[in-house]
């Protein structure tokens, strides 16, 4: 295999697994401007959507029927999550919330661990066709199936944010919460459905990552922390960057991990948020603020 | 009533003093010693959240840097054991210095976001290093603690060098927050602007803050390398960082026995129901007791959000006055 074809394989990987993080980061990124919360369980969220999905497919559900209840659990959990939690301390410091959101993170990874135990679930890959083989890289099937959720999700969220009324709502919210106030429009009201969408969207990314990853009970934390250092790295306030974000964690990680160690994978991507904290808070795409 | 409050130094200090001749039971003393060693964490990290207003999710890292300095000091250039406890935890001191000037300028979510990942380099950093830290498969031979022909190899010796070194750390901390130093912090935590205003030099103190943290944290895991003799990664992850945040949360913020409360709390919590829940659900296994771990928590901090110590009746007086301080921002 000669370099240029390693380096493509590395870049079909890195987009593969970037896309996956820029759901994550997208999910938080509008919890975020909503409800100026990041979300810390964000990861038990997809944990459990894809989780669902194997164990509702394993009892003879259809694929679509049963990827559909796990996503609609998942989405229900994290309303319950907003209703109970979060909305009732939201005049509570940004330190309590964070820790709220931390505490039931772990609620949520127990009771996976109570329900499905510490063994990897498999799922089959959604489409039955041999792998493709292109510019010397091998690249499976699921792998552009999770390209093709993530450019959707992308295109549906502009859609909903362009055309719909709610949309423009939440994303006037999500521009300047006081002044959106001030027309009219609740922040509040709509912290439920931001929280509901990005249980929903790290659902199905959950479910979308497993015939690769398999699914275990604690296959979020280190997930949903990656979706974190890419919103980041897209500076957080800005849904593009959240997207870019994710795709470039994802190849410098696939990178990483192919020239240095698999073991240092998680270190990399940290060091990779520090230095963004540190250099550029408003991310990689710059100065600008509030641009969706 | 400075009175009532001496007998009850009096009285906590008896209690600690008698523990180890009342409990015989090895499991409890080990679970005393955690307490203490995690109170001494605490008390540090105490000061940086609630005193000056910071927050560390990477506590558990300076906690494990100062173990495997310890451990290694000890083990490959035999270093007497003593001079190990007073050399190792300038190792995460330093680190917090060297870090913390520019980690420090950051703020809430990012501050938070920023030493989680710091925990986690770090921790990822004691796994992979093999050729120093032994990785997953541990460091081991560390010597027990010993001064001169004594040896310090049971538990209950242990127990007290731990609650000497909590009752110390304790001392100062009272000092210091009753110390120009101790105010200013408090000045911080109230409004960096206000402070900077009044000529105090926020970052430098913040970094003391930092790094006095890193320090008793680091004391703390030297400590605990010459209490277990083996050293794996899985103590310093990134559940142990939290769970010190929760120690000093649960306690109460900017007290001086909430720490120590904390870590009661959670440990005696963390084990308690790791000894109950399988009674009660003997079909499931796993560590799934953290469930009600978390719901435990989510619930005080919903419940008591400035921590156990605060009177109810003061924390409405205090949300009311930060409602107010929010208003006229």
């Amino acid at each position: 295999m000669g370099i240029e074809s390693q380096y493509m394989q590395y870049l079909f990987s890195g987009l593969t697994l970037g896309s996956i993080y820029a759901l994550i980061a997208l999910a938080l990124v509008v919890t975020f401007n909503i409800t100026g919360i990041f979300n810390l369980a964000i990861g038990e969220f997809l944990a459990v959507g894809a989780l669902s999905a194997v164990s509702l497919r394993a009892i003879g559900l259809p694929d679509v029927l049963a990827f559909a209840l796990a996503v609609l659990i998942a989405g229900l959990l994290a309303a319950l999550m907003e209703r109970t939690t979060v909305y009732p301390a939201r005049k509570a410091s940004v330190l309590t919330l964070i820790i709220i959101t931390i505490g039931v993170a772990i609620a949520l990874r127990g009771a996976a661990l109570l329900i499905w135990g510490t063994h990897p679930y498999p799922l089959p890959a959604f489409i039955n066709v041999p792998p493709l083989n292109l510019w010397g890289a091998v690249i499976v099937p699921q792998s552009l199936l999770i390209l093709l959720l993530a450019v959707t999700a992308v295109g549906l969220l502009f859609a909903f944010f362009e055309l719909t009324y709610v949309g423009k709502a939440v994303r006037a919210a999500m521009i300047n919460r006081t002044a959106a106030r001030l027309v009219g429009i609740y922040p509040e009201r709509l912290s439920l459905l931001a929280f509901t969408f990005s249980g929903v969207l790290a659902a199905l990314a959950g479910i979308f990552i497993t015939p690769i990853t398999t699914a275990t009970y604690d296959m979020g934390f280190m997930l949903g922390l990656k979706g974190f250092v890419a919103a980041i790295l897209g500076g957080v306030t800005n849904v593009t960057g959240a997207i870019v974000g994710g795709l470039l964690l994802g190849i410098v990680e696939a990178i990483a991990i192919g020239t240095l160690s698999s073991g240092l994978k998680d270190a990399i991507a940290m060091i990779v948020m520090i230095i963004v904290l540190l250099t550029r808070p408003t991310g990689i795409l710059g100065s600008g603020r509030n641009s969706i | 009533m400075p009175d009532r409050r001496q007998l009850l130094l009096v009285v906590i200090t008896l209690v600690i003093l008698c523990l180890p001749l009342i409990v015989q039971n090895t499991y409890f003393l080990g679970i005393l010693i955690v307490i203490g060693l995690y109170a001494i964490i605490a008390g540090g990290l105490g000061v940086l959240m609630g005193y000056a207003g910071q927050v560390s999710f990477g506590q558990a890292a300076f906690y494990g840097l100062g173990a495997y300095a310890a451990g290694i000091l000890a083990t490959r250039y035999h270093c007497p054991p003593l001079l190990c406890i007073a050399i190792a935890p300038l190792l995460p001191t330093l680190i917090a210095l060297l870090i913390g000037r520019s980690i420090l300028t950051l703020r809430e979510h990012y501050l938070a976001l920023a030493t989680l990942g710091f925990g986690i380099l770090t921790f990822a950093f004691f796994n992979e290093f093999t050729e120093l830290t032994g990785g997953p498969s541990g460091l081991t031979g560390i010597p027990y603690l010993s001064i001169g022909s004594f040896v310090l190899d049971t538990d209950r010796e242990y127990f007290y060098l731990v609650w000497l070194a909590f009752g110390l750390t304790l001392l100062g901390i009272a000092n210091l927050t009753k110390s120009p130093v101790g105010r200013a912090f408090k000045a911080i935590h109230s409004s960096e602007l206000a402070a900077e205003a009044c000529g105090i030099n926020c970052a430098s103190l913040k970094l003391q803050a930092f790094g006095l943290s890193a320090f008793l944290a680091g004391l703390a895991g030297s400590l605990y390398a010459f209490w277990v003799t083996f050293l794996g990664p899985s103590p310093f992850g990134f559940t142990a960082s939290m769970e010190f945040v929760l120690m000093v949360v649960v306690g109460g913020l900017g007290t001086l026995w909430g720490p120590l409360l904390g870590a009661v709390i959670i440990v005696g919590l963390a084990e308690f129901l790791r000894w109950a829940v399988p009674v009660v659900l003997p079909a499931a296994g796993g560590e799934f007791e953290i469930v009600f771990f978390g719901i435990i928590f989510v619930l005080i901090l919903l419940l008591r959000p400035q921590g156990i110590l605060i009177p109810a009746l003061n924390q409405k007086d205090r949300n009311r006055k930060m409602r107010d301080r929010q208003c006229s921002a």
